[in-house]
């Protein structure tokens, strides 16, 4: 790989809170890294294992999910349900010897539009510090 | 219903290893229930051997497909050209579907994926239990509907025995004394006086003692 590492990191966010509090920080001119690419879901409770998988498979370095705050989902427990898989699929990317810390959970008020800067922040360095995915590597040369 | 559980992934990778070009099977019935060999299950599987593989520098081409059930030969026939363009099958269905496959297609490796654990029910989303140990010789119109062979841990006819503590098994607390439920729900069922009648030995016979087991109807066959 050529020049600075510059890692993707794709957003799960749920389209009520999350969604909301993204829409606001560019609306009030607030800066966040490009690197996060967000794909709006019905509830982050609908995001499942193959989607997290998939998306690392093809090209993300890191997925983040974001749900509503605990106790604010509009369907009742979906983010729950969200952070239950998130610790499932880290246990299968363990099985990959691929960093946990690649994908990570977020819950997330509507109004927080500095908090929703500041995890894409944190999640883009947590991401960068850990390189390219083991995938993109050709192992084939070594 | 069957339920399974997936193989570790470090065993399904080794069964495959020397293999470039393989067929991951589901099977859409029982194990799919049990999120352990459904179609989902599948894709997921796929995805983790691809990562592996990548990860690994070696190459692997992978089917991704499912069948409606595969422990019946009118549904495997379907996958027929999908079987015979890979190296091996990893099937995801039960141990049924995966001899049905092997006697269907018998030049084909065909490898499990799944352990098959027991036939039972779903409690609550994410929790399985064995209800039926299908012992060839029903007994549950006496015993209120609870089976003392598959959930007794002793499997007794008359229980419960000594180990029975405020409705749990002395093998964990977390187990259920199926004869204390037995009592329960006779009592409740106004049927207490079933229980005075003292079950004679039972023929194991029926249950696969006597060899492996096969039923023929001949009103059926051709």
């Amino acid at each position: 790989m050529e020049g600075k590492f510059e890692p993707l990191v794709l957003a799960f966010c749920c389209n009520y809170c999350p969604s909301c509090s993204a829409d606001l920080a560019g609306s009030a001119k607030m800066q966040y890294p490009s690197n996060i690419r967000i794909i709006k879901v019905p509830c982050i409770g609908t995001v499942g294992t193959i989607h997290i998988l998939k998306a690392l498979e093809n090209g993300a370095d890191g997925v983040c999910l974001m749900g509503c705050l605990e106790g604010k989902c509009e369907y009742s427990s979906g983010n729950y349900r969200a952070r239950k898989r998130v610790q499932y699929v880290k246990n299968l990317l363990g099985k990959l010897s691929i960093e946990k810390e690649r994908l990570e959970i977020y819950n997330i008020s509507a109004a927080e539009a500095r908090k929703f800067c500041e995890i894409a922040r944190e999640v883009t360095e947590t991401v960068r510090s850990l390189g390219p995915i083991p995938l993109k590597i050709d192992n084939s040369k070594i | 219903m069957i339920v399974g559980q997936q193989k570790d992934f470090e065993e399904i990778k080794k069964m495959i290893s020397s293999y470039n070009r393989i067929l991951v099977l589901g099977c859409q019935t029982c194990v799919a229930v049990s999120f352990a060999g459904g179609m989902r299950e599948v894709e997921i599987l796929a995805s983790m051997i691809r990562m592996d593989r990548k990860m690994a520098g070696q190459d692997i081409e992978i089917i991704e497909d499912a069948t409606l059930r595969q422990c019946d030969f009118e549904f495997i026939d379907s996958v027929e050209n999908l079987v015979d363009d890979c190296d091996v099958v990893l099937s995801l269905a039960c141990g049924v579907g995966v001899q049905a496959l092997a006697e269907r297609y018998p030049d084909k490796v065909i490898l499990p994926g799944l352990n098959t654990s027991f036939m039972g029910l779903t409690e609550k989303m994410g929790v399985w239990s064995e209800r039926c140990a299908g012992c060839g010789n029903c007994i549950l119109d006496k015993t209120g509907g609870l089976c003392p062979i598959a959930r007794c841990s002793k499997g007794l006819l008359n229980g419960p025995c000594g180990g029975s503590m405020d409705g749990k098994c002395e093998i964990s607390s977390d187990v259920d004394c199926v004869w204390q439920l037995i009592i329960d729900r006779l009592r409740a069922l106004n049927q207490l006086e079933k229980l005075e009648e003292i079950f004679p030995i039972k023929d194991w016979d029926v249950s696969g003692h006597g060899g492996t087991r096969k039923i023929i109807r001949e009103d059926l066959t051709a």
